[in-house]
């Protein structure tokens, strides 16, 4: 594997990024030299999904070439084969998360399905009226929804803490706003809106002070940084392959041993029991109680993948890449007359949210593609953080481990066009 | 500029997203809110009918240049057409912004001007959202706010 030899090294002290490093990683994408509109592509959409790396698509065609069948249930070669590669590609993002055990893993579609999941069978099982379920100011659609649904079914009430003018978590509303009615504390770890990285462990060792579970929602985090469950003693912690350079409808669970056992099935089918009789059916040990139905199992496979090529260009390499970067875009956008930052948080990664006076998002969106360059316009399913900011929408640029000065050089071109056409 | 680009900002688009016309509320008319999920922008129209007439069209909100001038030239299209020639219309800006760019746009005089939607699909949602607010209110206003999707 080339990245093995070409990956920067990973000290904190030589992190410093060489053009010569980057410019090796890109070729790992094979997208990055795609021409968009006849110009070079600047990818700064790493919120909404990341690229993937040439040995995420081989190992998804590897897959289909060698092992292709259905897992847990044939006694032929290849369905061993393929329950191999599933329950290994299990143990390789439980490795990656720091989980205690495999079993503690669960398969979903995407982070959305995970916080489902436990809003439905914990929230279930756990909530009732009276109880309070606290959210933060800038959660995401995904966090946010599932939750009122819950409410809704068990008399729950929803709390929100609210966030202050930069876009950071007000913590003495959150000491406030914490108490023994408190039953779940579900909160982003890296808010795709604003950027903020929330004091994830502050936050858990105060619910749990009162009592309360936490679920961190690390959709946007886990492809920046590393995370360790155990260390952060979290209970929940949801994550989605396709932001960590891997496949689509693949998303990931962790939850502690003690309370997924606690917890009623979601989904009921195959591949979820123990036994079924027309009276009644008794559930499947962990993770398989919470996985009903033939499984994504390349997708399971292609993440794995994604995961090693993400931990041999290593986390350290990668947070200090995207912090420099981070400083330099935020100089050079905030540079652009009329232009004006959303979220400012003190502690903040990868994530660039702009509005330009007389210019609607959407604009400048347009304008910029035309530029070669994919940035995301709108709300980004966070409708309360564009309320909080006044704005109907925002610009956001989100970096990755790929992308470079000439990237951020390239959209405030563009910006600068676009002022130029609606001057 | 790229071609496209300039054919979608054309002049008159500008100037109207500067200077939209016709914005303002309109007391005593039909009120009809339009609104883009994709990117939640939130238009309000409104619609005085007199004998079977616009006798006057308005409207408020934010949102993209697209949706703002095309807000802004439909109020000025609409204006003294019988209910009939303005069903008409609205039949005929979504025929031309829906068309394939391959074919020549159906003249429809300034609003011709916002034929450019149609190289950028992501944005014929934005055309016709003041549209689609304007022919509900025609038909009597819907309690909801009409969606795009």
């Amino acid at each position: 594997m080339a990245t093995t030899d070409t990956a920067p090294a990973t000290t904190a002290t030589t992190a410093a990024v060489t053009p010569y490093a980057v410019a090796l990683l890109r070729e790992e994408f094979p997208i990055l030299s795609e021409r968009i509109h006849g110009k070079r592509l600047a990818y700064l959409d790493n919120a909404a999904t990341t690229q993937k790396p040439r040995e995420v698509l081989a190992a998804i065609a590897a897959y289909y070439e060698t092992a292709n069948a259905n897992v847990h249930r044939g006694v032929h070669l290849l369905s061993e084969r393929a329950t191999a590669a599933f329950e290994d590609a299990r143990v390789e993002v439980a490795a990656f998360f720091h989980a205690a055990q495999p079993h503690e893993i669960v398969f979903t579609r995407n982070a959305t399905e995970s916080i489902n999941l436990v809003a439905h069978s914990w929230g279930g099982a756990n909530l009732s009226a009276g109880d309070e379920v606290l959210i933060s100011a800038m959660e995401h659609h995904s966090n946010i929804v599932p939750w009122q649904m819950a409410c809704a079914r068990t008399g729950a009430q929803l709390r929100v803490v609210p966030i202050d003018d930069r876009g950071a978590l007000d913590l003495e509303a959150f000491r406030r706003l914490l108490g023994p009615r408190t039953k779940i504390v579900a909160m982003s770890h890296l808010s795709n809106a604003l950027g903020t990285v929330n004091p994830v462990a502050e936050i858990i060792a105060a619910a749990h002070a009162v009592g309360a579970v936490v679920l961190v929602d690390g959709a946007q985090a886990a492809y920046h940084m590393a995370v360790d469950v155990q260390a952060l003693d979290v209970d929940f912690y949801v994550a989605t392959g396709h932001k960590l350079y891997g496949p689509t409808g693949m998303g990931v669970l962790y939850g502690k041993t003690a309370l997924l056992e606690a917890m009623p099935p979601f989904l009921g089918g195959g591949d979820m029991i123990a036994s079924v009789t027309f009276e009644q059916s008794t559930w499947n040990v962990l993770p398989y109680k919470f996985e009903a139905g033939t499984p994504h199992i390349e997708g399971a496979v292609a993440l794995a993948a994604a995961l090693r090529f993400i931990q041999r260009v290593g986390f350290t390499w990668i947070g200090a890449h995207e912090a420099a970067l981070l400083a330099y875009a935020t100089e050079a956008v905030q540079a652009v007359p009329g232009v004006r930052l959303v979220g400012t948080a003190p502690v903040k990664a990868s994530i660039l949210s702009f509005v330009m006076d007389g210019v609607h998002p959407h604009d400048i969106g347009t304008v910029v593609d035309r530029a070669g360059v994919a940035i995301r316009t709108g709300h980004h399913c966070a409708q309360p953080v564009m309320a909080r900011f006044g704005v109907p929408a925002t610009a956001r640029a989100s970096l990755a481990m790929y992308n470079t000065r000439d990237d951020i050089d390239q959209l405030v071109a563009a910006l600068h066009e676009t002022r130029k056409v609606f001057a | 500029m790229m071609d496209s680009l300039q054919e979608l900002y054309q002049e008159v688009i500008l100037d109207h997203n500067r200077r939209p016309r016709n914005f303002r509320a309109i007391a005593d008319a039909t009120r009809q809110e339009g609104y883009n999920p994709l990117c939640g922008d939130r238009l309000v129209v409104y619609v005085a009918l007199e004998d079977g007439v616009v006798r006057d069209l308005s409207f408020e909100g934010a949102g993209c240049a697209i949706s703002k001038a095309s807000a802004s030239l439909m109020t000025e299209a609409l204006r003294g057409k019988p209910l009939a020639a303005a069903r008409q219309l609205f039949a005929d800006f979504q025929a031309m912004v829906t068309s394939p760019s391959s074919e020549p746009a159906r003249d429809l005089g300034k609003l011709t001007a916002l034929a450019g939607v149609r190289e950028f699909p992501t944005r014929v949602k934005c055309a016709s959202l003041a549209w689609h607010a304007v022919n509900a209110a025609l038909n009597g206003a819907a309690p909801a706010p009409v969606s795009t999707e």
